[in-house]
């Protein structure tokens, strides 16, 4: 495997029936360590599977998942859950918990299966609300939040297990500008700081904007894999989404427009 | 804070205790347990192991309506559902039609306590293999269908029976009650009743995970499927045991957990016990009014739905109610 992989997926198969069709065929990829790494892709290629496959709650017909260079199979459940977290692409909170209440569930991993959340994991729980700038939050209720909030306080969630790696589902794919603009700047300043991000996504400028490394993924598979100055160009995303696409530069930064000609 | 409601149980037990119809209807003077060897046979051999019972049965509605709920996503399901009640009320109206007056005591009971059991092994059997939907929706629709197949049962023993003596003891023991119950009904209880109760206290707080998706679950190092699957039967296991004892005691596990949540807040490390300590002054409460009100006895299942359903439209209609932690 590549050394500086932080991820490592060895021709992964993966099919949700034995006998039906395959959702991941011989998929490889290494995610650079300390990066934000997107998966690019158009609605149901199977983005969604290829990260509940790396979280290690799907589990591959063939094929492993590394770690750090380990087989994730081998990583008993309770420290997978302080390498990896997750956040979900919509986070379903059925009952009046507090905010404060659902970002301590981020602590398990850290307490016995009788355990239950101590002072250290509060003071854990409210500097990463503090760091987000969610502390005024603490006291309501999860369902009560707007979709912005609530994407955040999942992120919130899945920070408080303290992770090395960080896996987040269509982050964006519910919020506005502003909190789209919000979330992103978080995720690229963990990336900064050292962790490693993987997040899907099927829109192009979620992925130029917090990304480092690009995955383009159609039907399955793979099909290009490198830094997003390389892999986002016209070209290659006209192939991933099947449409004829421009890819301009604005202030330095690639946008990607869909090709329909000059207007009128 | 916990402490009052532990304490006002506490009270609403010693109170209880003196609520009668011995000497006359309503209060019995302490003063009589000196004076008076029937009042003290009847307030240690009766109504003692009586009210003990009571506290048991409504901590585990209580407390196992709260576990389904959380683990169910949906709080509307009531701990019998996953054919646990109709299950037990089966096995009871085959030992009533069966078993003639001469039978070992609590033959009964323990035939409720298997069928009721077999309601859950059923249930859980055939939501493994039927194709259709999440593993919710599968238990929900399994538990459904079992307890109509019960059901059904109970109607053909309902109609196979002699309507003067069997029949009117079927239904009696539909309504439930405590009122046959003695020290050796409630040592019973307690092997399943004591287990259940442990479980979901020591798992008060990992209870909370089971309402997330699996996947969110899972990701926080645990296995849902299993830790789940744990806490179920420990609930389940406890109702069904103690449904054998007091027939079908409806409400209790349906409105508790939603008096607990809505006074403590969601997380059940404080929802859980506080929903066992209001179950059992619940259960406590109307089972005083089952022996007190009338020369005979309340069926205690009429009382429950009676003034549980009464509580839940006024709790439901009323704004928030919040203990302040």
């Amino acid at each position: 495997m590549n050394p500086g992989a932080a991820l490592s997926l060895r021709d992964l198969r993966f099919g949700y029936q034995t006998e039906g069709p395959e959702v991941l065929r011989r998929l490889s990829l290494d995610i650079p360590a300390g990066t934000a790494a997107a998966v690019l892709g158009p609605n149901g290629c199977g983005k969604t599977t290829l990260l509940h496959v790396v979280l290690g709650w799907l589990a591959p017909q063939a094929g492993e998942v590394l770690v750090d260079g380990r087989s994730l199979s081998q990583i008993p459940r309770r420290e997978r859950g302080r390498l990896m977290a997750l956040v979900p692409q919509a986070e379903h909170v059925p009952f009046d918990f507090s905010v404060l209440e659902y970002v301590l569930m981020g602590r398990t991993p850290y307490l016995g299966v009788l355990g239950m959340p101590g002072d250290e994991d509060h003071r854990v729980a409210l500097e990463i609300l503090e760091s987000l700038g969610l502390a005024h939050l603490w006291r309501r209720p999860v369902p009560e939040l707007s979709g912005g909030e609530r994407q955040m306080v999942t992120l919130a969630r899945a920070l408080a297990q303290q992770t090395p790696i960080l896996l987040l589902d269509e982050p964006t794919a519910h919020l506005d500008l502003g909190n789209k603009g919000r979330l992103l700047d978080v995720v690229a300043g963990l990336a900064g700081r050292g962790t490693t991000v993987l997040f899907t996504t099927h829109d192009p400028e979620t992925a130029s904007l917090a990304a480092r490394f690009l995955v383009l993924m159609r039907a399955g598979q793979i099909l290009d894999a490198g830094p997003l100055r390389e892999v986002l160009d016209a070209e290659r995303l006209g192939a991933t989404y099947g449409v004829p696409v421009r890819v301009v530069e604005v202030e330095g930064r690639p946008v990607v427009l869909l090709d329909r000609g000059p207007a009128g | 804070m916990l402490w009052p409601l532990a304490l006002a149980l506490l009270l609403v037990l010693v109170f209880s205790l003196f609520i009668g119809r011995y000497p006359g209807p309503g209060f019995t003077p302490p003063r009589l347990l000196w004076e008076d060897e029937l009042a003290r046979r009847l307030v240690f051999s009766l109504r003692l192991p009586r009210l003990l019972a009571a506290t048991l049965l409504g901590m585990t509605l209580g407390g196992a309506g709260t576990v389904l709920q959380t683990v169910f996503r949906n709080p509307l399901v009531e701990p019998g559902f996953l054919g646990v009640s109709q299950g037990a009320a089966f096995g009871a109206a085959l030992a009533i039609l069966t078993l003639g007056s001469g039978s070992p005591p609590l033959a009964t009971e323990a035939i409720a306590s298997v069928f009721a059991l077999s309601g859950l092994v059923l249930s859980y059997a055939l939501a493994r293999r039927l194709h259709f939907g999440g593993w919710v929706l599968r238990l929900v629709l399994a538990g459904i269908a079992v307890s109509a197949l019960f059901s059904s049962g109970v109607g053909v023993l309902k109609y196979l029976a002699d309507p003067m003596t069997q029949l009117p003891a079927i239904t009696f023991w539909l309504l439930g009650g405590l009122s046959s119950l003695t020290w050796t009904g409630l040592l019973y209880l307690l092997p399943f009743v004591i287990p259940g109760l442990t479980l979901m206290v020591l798992m008060r707080w990992r209870l909370n995970l089971l309402a997330l998706h699996d996947e969110t679950a899972f990701s926080l190092g645990t296995s849902p499927g299993r830790e789940r699957a744990l806490v179920l039967v420990g609930a389940v296991a406890a109702t069904a045991a103690v449904t054998a004892v007091s027939g079908i005691v409806g409400w209790v596990g349906l409105v508790v957990p939603h008096i607990a949540r809505r006074a403590y807040g969601a997380d059940s490390r404080v929802a859980l016990p506080a929903a066992l300590l209001i179950g059992g002054i619940f259960a406590v409460l109307c089972d005083d009014l089952a022996r007190t009100l009338l020369a005979g006895e309340i069926p205690l299942g009429i009382l429950t739905s009676f003034l549980g359903a009464l509580g839940f439209a006024l709790l439901m209609t009323r704004a928030r109610l919040r203990v302040s932690r």
